[in-house]
């Protein structure tokens, strides 16, 4: 397109596409398509977005929300606990799976699946299991104990612990797959040698897994804590914000708003998120791009 | 053959004791899905690990769309399945074009895009859900099955931009000189070298694009909003509007919808491990 344009304006010097190779002509026609989207799609309405939540006001009333900062530490509960206890048991569960036996291939074959099928339909099947008069979790407990188990989802403490598990339940395996490669990695002859010379289980994690891992596991850890920021489903379609709206996620809490026509008040809960979001960005952006 | 010693025995025992509770954590919710979709009503509500009377009744009454949840599933089984497809060609089409011309052609500002691609990856997704359904009411496409594949073309373009750039800078430069040397023009580099070389990186982006469309719920349900242009999420989260809603066909139907995406997953799986976990990341 710019080569078009480039005959009718009064550039000084040589017309554009004479100065580019067809080559480089070739290389800005195939970009242009992704341009196109990435503009529409995203430049705009990034730039509209906060355009309308450009208004001070906007910030008064969320700092005035309860429910808003009620979702912002549910978040940081999200963020610090649910993730650092899903990378450490999928750290764990890399070192289970790289052992050599059959069984275990085929354990990690199945391990696989909660990241194979959608969320929808595994999320809400969870939440029927921790239904208190029908679900199977509740049935179990009367089973065993004779009483009636817990009203799960109607206290925001329990219920957002398990939409954390929703969560570790469908990341986990991912995650769990790239430390394997990770470890995997690692040259065999250092075990050996450690073998060798006696190292316990423990001196063999710490003086030779760990130091080659390390990078991969914080990499994975930051990345997994940008995406989980985004994870609307495991939260919505479990208690739906609920009890309360006292469950809400910042991703919810967005949608939340734009159902009660709040707009500008949606992408304001969105702009507040972002010196968060940022800096990890930034970080990963710096880290991949090496 | 020689007998396991007793250490062997032990190392084996704590193994089981690691993999049965994983196992178990794995398949309980999938295994309660397949659980109701084969039981009775009764019997799903009773909590029984098997039903007493197992029965592919559920499925009759899906696919024949005998309730009022499912008067429209082959409509939105369609609308889901042309959805997922427009989302795996578009996002291949853009993708390659853009990863052939940063990595190939090295056109001037390339890095540049790529950064800026690389950024649209990481901001979470559900935070532009927001501005993007208002940019698709602006541009007048609501309800319209555009305003989906474009949205998902957008979140799966710039993964897959970064993934087969990252594959085509491995591709040895020699073939591209040798090609312009025989008198290849750009394009037909394009076609005759680049595509077949990039196939399995090409394949993989395919199955990442068609699997993240057909899984996604939160646009799909905020872009589309008519029973007859929503996709099969959407309408196994509309079960929930209900009190009394029928659980046992919900999951019925959420198993079929699974099926899907678990098959094309196995299937690829080889591609799948190889070049998405190596592009998610490099450490």
């Amino acid at each position: 397109m710019a080569i078009t344009l480039s005959g009718d304006q009064a550039i000084p010097g040589p017309p554009l596409s004479s100065r580019l190779s067809p080559a480089q002509v070739w290389g800005i026609i195939l970009l242009a398509p992704y341009l196109l989207v990435f503009l529409a799609f995203v430049v705009y309405p990034v730039g509209y977005g906060l355009w309308l939540a450009r208004a001070p006001e906007n910030y008064v009333a969320l700092y005035n929300d309860p429910i808003f900062a009620r979702a912002a530490v549910n978040t940081l509960i999200f963020l610090v606990i649910g993730i650092n206890i899903k990378m450490l048991i999928a750290l764990f569960l890399s070192g289970f799976f790289a052992q050599q036996r059959t069984w275990i291939k085929w354990l990690s074959v199945i391990f696989i699946l909660p990241w194979a099928v959608p969320s929808i339909p595994t999320i809400l099947s969870v939440r029927f299991m921790l239904n208190p008069e029908w679900g199977m979790i509740n049935h179990f407990i009367f089973s065993l104990t004779g009483d009636d188990g817990p009203n799960w989802l109607n206290d925001p403490t329990v219920a957002l612990s398990m939409a954390i598990a929703v969560h570790i339940w469908k990341s986990l395996p991912f995650w769990t797959l790239i430390l394997i490669t990770g470890r995997l990695a690692i040259s065999h002859d250092l075990f050996e040698a450690a073998e060798v010379d006696g190292a316990s289980w423990w001196q063999k994690f710490r003086y030779i897994t760990w130091p080659s891992m390390q990078t991969l596991y914080v990499t994975c850890t930051l990345l997994s804590m940008i995406w989980t920021l985004g994870d609307f489903n495991s939260v919505y379609l479990l208690t739906g914000g609920g009890p309360a709206d006292l469950t809400h996620v910042l991703s919810t809490l967005g949608i939340r708003y734009l159902r009660l026509d709040q707009l500008s008040l949606a992408m304001a809960s969105i702009v507040c998120a972002m010196p968060f979001v940022l800096p990890l960005v930034y970080f990963m952006m710096k880290r991949l791009s090496r | 053959m020689k007998l396991p010693s007793l250490r062997d025995v032990a190392t084996e025992a704590r193994l089981l004791l690691i993999g049965i509770p994983v196992f178990l954590w794995t398949m309980i919710p999938i295994y309660h899905m397949f659980l109701f979709a084969i039981s009775p009503k009764e019997d799903a509500f009773s909590g029984k690990l098997w039903p007493d009377h197992p029965t592919l009744h559920n499925f009759e009454i899906v696919f024949k769309q005998q309730h009022y949840f499912l008067r429209d599933f082959y409509v939105q089984f369609w609308n889901s399945t042309l959805i997922a497809a427009s989302v795996g060609v578009l996002t291949l089409f853009i993708a390659t074009a853009a990863a052939f011309s940063i990595s190939r052609l090295k056109v001037p500002g390339g890095r540049m895009v790529l950064n800026l691609a690389l950024f649209t990856y990481f901001i979470p997704a559900a935070f532009l859900a927001v501005p993007m359904y208002r940019t698709m009411g602006n541009y007048g496409l609501l309800n319209n099955h555009w305003s989906l594949i474009l949205a998902m073309v957008t979140i799966a373009s710039p993964y897959a931009i970064w993934v087969l750039k990252q594959a085509s800078d491995k591709l040895p430069v020699e073939l591209d000189e040798a090609a312009v040397m025989d008198g290849a023009t750009t394009l037909q580099i394009f076609r005759l070298v680049y595509l077949p070389l990039m196939m399995p990186s090409l394949v993989a982006i395919g199955t990442y694009a068609v699997l993240l469309a057909w899984n996604e719920y939160l646009y799909a349900f905020l872009l589309l909003s008519n029973d007859r242009e929503i996709t099969l999420p959407v309408a196994l989260g509309n079960f929930l509007a209900a009190d009394d809603s029928p659980w046992e066909l919900l999951m019925t139907t959420g198993f079929i919808y699974a099926l899907p995406p678990a098959a094309v997953y196995y299937a690829f799986r080889r591609y799948m491990v190889g070049g998405l976990t190596a592009g998610a990341v490099k450490s």
